[in-house]
Parts: structure tokens; sequence; C-alpha cells
């Protein structure tokens, strides 16, 4: 009966805790995203975090793009040959890369590349008291520190999304026309016809601003509600990576089926 | 000289960025932005569509000349109705044209295909309905049509 009584007590603790950590990064987010900008100040904290964030992300989204269109085109070919409709490889890496791939795979490798840095820094700055002296003196935190990250989380990775699909579709050219010989005419104008402006490109770019929001949010998140401790910015780290993977893979289903489920 | 190499990081990011984007949008996704300026509305009664969807092609000669936007059943006719928009520089389509619905290779899309008739004097307006129609070819009719000639035979 005792420990009926505890365990009940436990799951009630833990869900309160839960229930607090939501609330406590709702309000973290509102703060953030309210706090009044001062062109002349935050400025130059944003283009050093855009920097920092994006540029350079930018390298391993590039590679990761050229060999993930690669890799499609390749798959795409061995398959499509059999039915004598290899110049489809076009139509089919574009459709993956703009819909699905480019706003996911980006999205994991920004919330392992840019998100576990984030968390860390702010975590560091947590335990080594740099928030509490800032708070001292009479400077926001949230504003200094948070508003700037999660402004570059959400600008850069639409940016850099683009920037994958570019470069996969590139890398499909690569192998499907350098390599494999399908006629690059057929190529383009399979991929043109098929792909839509509005409903293919923008669809993906709205993906990949939710997945901006999550995963930076997360990432500040965890960063700002670290316990102070080498070891609590270690969970911490390791939390951002895993829920900001959970949360893009999740939010994209949703996302997927509200834009082409035809719901 | 430090500020300056991250300006000058973000400004080649936010360029490859707009280049990325603008690439997609005009090599890959085949965006125009010539306006279509107008367009107007005929209308056909099929037997059965088979495949045709709102937003099929309509052609003149292989050419697109317009698109289907509307698809429903006829209540007077029971019959498939058929709401096409025909762009407004297409105006020589007679009276007495015909439509069909064709399939763009063995397992492709199906479409609209219209043949001009002789009665020059005529020209399709707003509104106006194509009498002379083909229905879209149902394999399994083919293949019903083929088996009772055969045991006719």
């Amino acid at each position: 009966m005792q420990s009926v009584i505890a365990n009940l007590a436990l799951l009630g603790r833990s869900t309160i805790n839960r229930l607090a950590a939501i609330g406590r990064s709702g309000m973290l987010l509102m703060h953030a995203v309210i706090a009044r900008p001062e062109p002349f100040n935050s400025f130059p904290l944003l283009m050093r975090q855009l920097y920092s964030v994006g540029v350079l992300s930018m390298v391993i989204i590039m590679v990761s793009g050229l060999f993930i269109g690669m890799v499609l085109a390749l798959q795409g070919y061995t398959i499509l040959v059999d039915y004598g409709s290899e110049q489809a490889v076009g139509q089919m890496v574009a459709l993956s890369l703009v819909r699905e791939l480019a706003p996911v795979v980006t999205a994991l490798l920004f919330a392992g590349r840019a998100g576990s840095a984030l968390t860390a820094e702010i975590g560091l700055m947590k335990t080594t008291e740099q928030l509490s002296g800032m708070e001292m003196i009479g400077v926001d935190p949230l504003r200094r520190i948070i508003a700037p990250r999660f402004w570059a989380g959400l600008i850069s990775l639409p940016i850099l999304t683009m920037i994958f699909s570019a470069v996969g579709i590139w890398g499909g050219l690569l192998v499907g026309v350098d390599w494999l010989g399908i006629y690059e005419g057929s190529f383009w104008a399979n991929m043109q016809n098929s792909v839509d402006f509005f409903d293919d490109v923008v669809n993906g770019l709205i993906k990949s601003l939710v997945f901006g929001v999550v995963v930076t949010w997360v990432a500040v998140f965890q960063g700002y509600d670290s316990v102070p401790t080498s070891e609590g910015i270690s969970q911490a780290t390791t939390k951002t990576v895993v829920y900001s993977s959970l949360a893009v893979l999740g939010l994209d289903f949703i996302l997927t089926a509200l834009m082409f489920g035809d719901l | 000289m430090r500020i300056r190499g991250i300006e000058l990081g973000v400004g080649v990011f936010m360029l490859v960025g707009a280049l990325s984007l603008a690439m997609l949008a005009i090599n890959v996704s085949g965006l125009t932005l010539s306006k279509q300026e107008g367009s107007y509305k005929i209308y056909a009664l099929f037997e059965n569509v088979g495949g045709l969807t709102a937003r099929s092609k309509v052609t003149m000669s292989g050419v697109a000349i317009g698109q289907v936007t509307n698809i429903s059943i006829d209540r007077q006719k029971l019959m498939a109705l058929v709401e096409m928009e025909i762009n407004a520089d297409t105006d020589y389509l007679t009276s007495d044209s015909s439509a069909s619905i064709l399939t763009a290779g063995l397992l492709g899309e199906k479409y609209i295909g219209i043949t001009t008739g002789a009665a020059d004097d005529e020209i399709l307006q707003q509104g106006d309905f194509i009498e002379d129609t083909q229905s879209s070819l149902v394999l399994e009719e083919l293949i019903g049509k083929f088996l009772f000639n055969k045991a006719s035979e």
C-alpha cells in the first residue's frame, strides 16, 4: 500500500515537473520574441549569431545535400531504368528533396551542429554565473543572449534548407546526367512539369520555418534551464538533440498530412 | 577586422540562400513571372471522364491552351460536365470543335485534346458548350467489347 502511494506521488511529481518545464519554456519563448528590439545594439549581436549558427553550418549542409542528391539519383535510376522511364529521375530527386528530405535532414543536422552548441554555450554561461551577473548589472539576459540566438536560428534554417535542396538537385544532376547518361533536357523538363513553386517549394520553406522555431526554441530553453553543473550541461545537450530530432520528425508527419494529404 | 569577417560571412550566406531559392523557383519549378492575362470558360459533356481531374491540361495540337477547372455531373443529362478555362489569347476555337479525353503515354495522365472544325464564322465564347465529345478510353470496357465480339463470332 505504502509503495503504491509512493509511486503515485512520484508519477504526480514528474508530471508537475514536466508541465512546469513546458510552462517555463513558453515564458522564455514569449520573452525572447516580445523583447523590444534595439536596432543599434541588437543588430551586431544577431549578426554574430547568424555567423556562428548559419554560416558555419553551411559546409556540413552542402556536403550532406550533395551526397543525398547523388544517392537519390543512383537509387532512383536503378529502379526506373527497368521501366524505361529513367528521365523521371530528375522529378523524383527534386520532389523528394524539396518536399521532404531537405527540410527534415537540414533540421536534424542543424539540431546536431548548431542546437547542441547553443545549449552548451548558454548552459556554461549559466554555470559560470554570467547570466546572473548580467542581471545584476541591469542587462536583461533574455534580450542580450536568448533573443539573438533564437532569431538567428529562425532565419538560418530556411536559408540552409534552400541551399540543401539546390545542392542536392545539382548532385542528382551530376550522377543522373553526367554519369548515368540521362538526357539533360528531359531531366529538367520532367522536373519543371512536376514541381510547383507554391505547392512544393513554398511548402518546404514553411516546414523549415516551423522546424527552425522548434529546434532553436528547444536548444535555448535546454541551455537556459539546465542544471548548473558540468553533468547538467551534458544532459541538457543530449536532451536538445533528442527532443528536437523527435519533434522535427513528428511535426514533419503532421505538416505533410496537412499540406499534401488532402485532409 | 574580425567584425568585418563576420559581416562578410553572413553576407555570403544570405546571397547563397537567395541564389538557391532563385534556382529552385526558376530552374526546378519552372516558375514564370509573366501573368496570364485573363481567360474564358467553356464546357463539355462527356459520357465518361475516366481519370481526368481538375488542373488537367487542355491542349490543341499538343500545345497547352488551358486547364480543367471543375468536373461535376450534369443533373438533367446525367453526364459528366467538365468546365475548362481557356487562355484569352486562344480566340480561334470554332463552335463545331470537338473535345476528346486522351492519355499521355501508355500509363500517363489524362488530358483534353481539342480539334477545331470548319465553321470559321462562329467562335466559342464564355459559357459555350462543345457539342462533339469523345469519352475517355476505359480499358475494362475495351476488353469487355473484345470478349463480346469474340463470343459472337
